[in-house]
């Protein structure tokens, strides 16, 4: 899923410093996981941003609301009525959430207020690590289901560079290097023959971010 | 000498706070005149949104009374309530309030004379940082 850290609320306040009465939206689904946006922390940090401006004699009226997944237009759309209300919105969803609020919501000025970082698993209650860049062609097939492309520094297709040192990354010390977990991997499920085969460079300008905007149509799905 | 009495909550922690408040009563120990107590079954259920929403809703500091370290009914209770504070004090940094004005304090179900005195030290320390200019008006 996507995870998020919330912007320091310094930050937070300092956009919001022209207004006096806002909707703060989390969103009941990623960002809810992984504690940086679903209910308790719109409660939170509602909390928080009336206090700080109480404190500078500028009080802020914040109205709150969850939605179940702000993406989805269904659900953002449930929130038309209360932003005719307000001055400008904090979206605490991931950027997607966001700019799915700005789609539909043209006239009002709508601020992110959690820094959206990464597609990843939960390792433990509060502990996120990256797991997938969503490159658009998946070779989790060929690497053991470890993903090379997320989890090496380098990114590297075919094999360990030469800084993996005892299992560990060169870049990021307290990292596993991705080419060992691959190694380890293929070799419990006696599939180190898959290492022969040469897993040709990415089309990062064809299937990935390099192309520009990516986008999936499905005619059947159409209504 | 000043007339402002701040409005101190303190949540206690059923296996050891409440107690201590308990023993402070037997051992009629007089308390600062402003001190709310919030009974919890452990301090593990103290979440970072009450340390804020008593603060916002008029509390010049609050106060966690909690069991000593490794000497959780529940094992981790304590220390989740420690690393909660550590979250609102991040907060209260980004807010511009005094992160002095929640603390936490370590003690046991005898700690009667402690628990007084850890309130008193607080009363004293919030009387020099002034009222909660964060406080809902």
């Amino acid at each position: 899923m996507i995870k998020a850290e919330q912007k320091p609320i310094d930050e937070i306040l300092k956009y919001l410093n022209p207004y006096n009465k806002i909707l703060l939206s989390g969103c009941g689904a990623c960002v809810t996981v992984c504690h940086a946006g679903g209910e308790k922390e719109v409660e939170l940090l509602a909390s928080g941003l009336r206090m700080a401006r109480q404190k500078i004699g500028k009080k802020i009226e914040v109205l709150e609301v969850t939605p179940a997944r702000q993406c989805e237009p269904e659900f953002a759309l449930e929130l038309s009525e209360t932003i005719e209300k307000v001055e400008a919105v904090l979206s605490i969803s991931c950027g997607v959430g966001v700019q799915t609020l700005v789609r539909h919501f043209p006239k009002i000025p709508i601020f992110p207020g959690v820094n959206t970082s990464f597609l990843g698993e939960t390792i433990t209650h509060g502990v996120w690590e990256e797991r997938c860049q969503a490159c658009g062609n998946c070779i989790l097939e060929k690497t053991g289901g470890i993903c090379p492309i997320s989890r090496c520094a380098k990114q590297l297709l075919n094999g360990p560079c030469g800084g993996s040192s005892k299992g560990k990354c060169e870049i990021k010390k307290e990292a596993d290097c991705a080419w060992q977990l691959i190694y380890d991997r293929l070799k419990t499920l006696n599939q180190l023959y898959k290492l022969e085969e040469i897993i040709p460079a990415k089309r990062w300008g064809v299937e990935s971010r390099d192309s520009g905007l990516r986008r999936i149509v499905r005619e059947d799905l159409k209504v | 000498m000043s007339s402002f009495d701040p409005k101190i909550i303190a949540f206690c922690c059923d296996q050891s706070g409440y107690p201590a408040a308990d023993m402070a009563g037997t051992l009629k120990l007089k308390l600062p005149r402003n001190i709310e107590i919030v009974r919890v079954p452990c301090a593990g259920r103290i979440e970072t949104i009450y340390l804020l929403k008593a603060l916002e809703k008029g509390a010049d500091g609050v106060l966690v009374f909690a069991c000593y370290e490794e000497n959780c009914q529940f094992l981790r209770g304590n220390l989740r309530a420690k690393a909660r504070l550590a979250y609102a004090h991040r907060m209260l940094e980004g807010i511009g309030l005094e992160k002095e004005r929640v603390e936490i304090c370590h003690l046991a179900t005898n700690s009667g004379v402690k628990f007084v005195e850890t309130l008193r030290r607080k009363s004293e320390q919030l009387k020099k940082m002034g009222p909660n200019p964060a406080k809902e008006s």
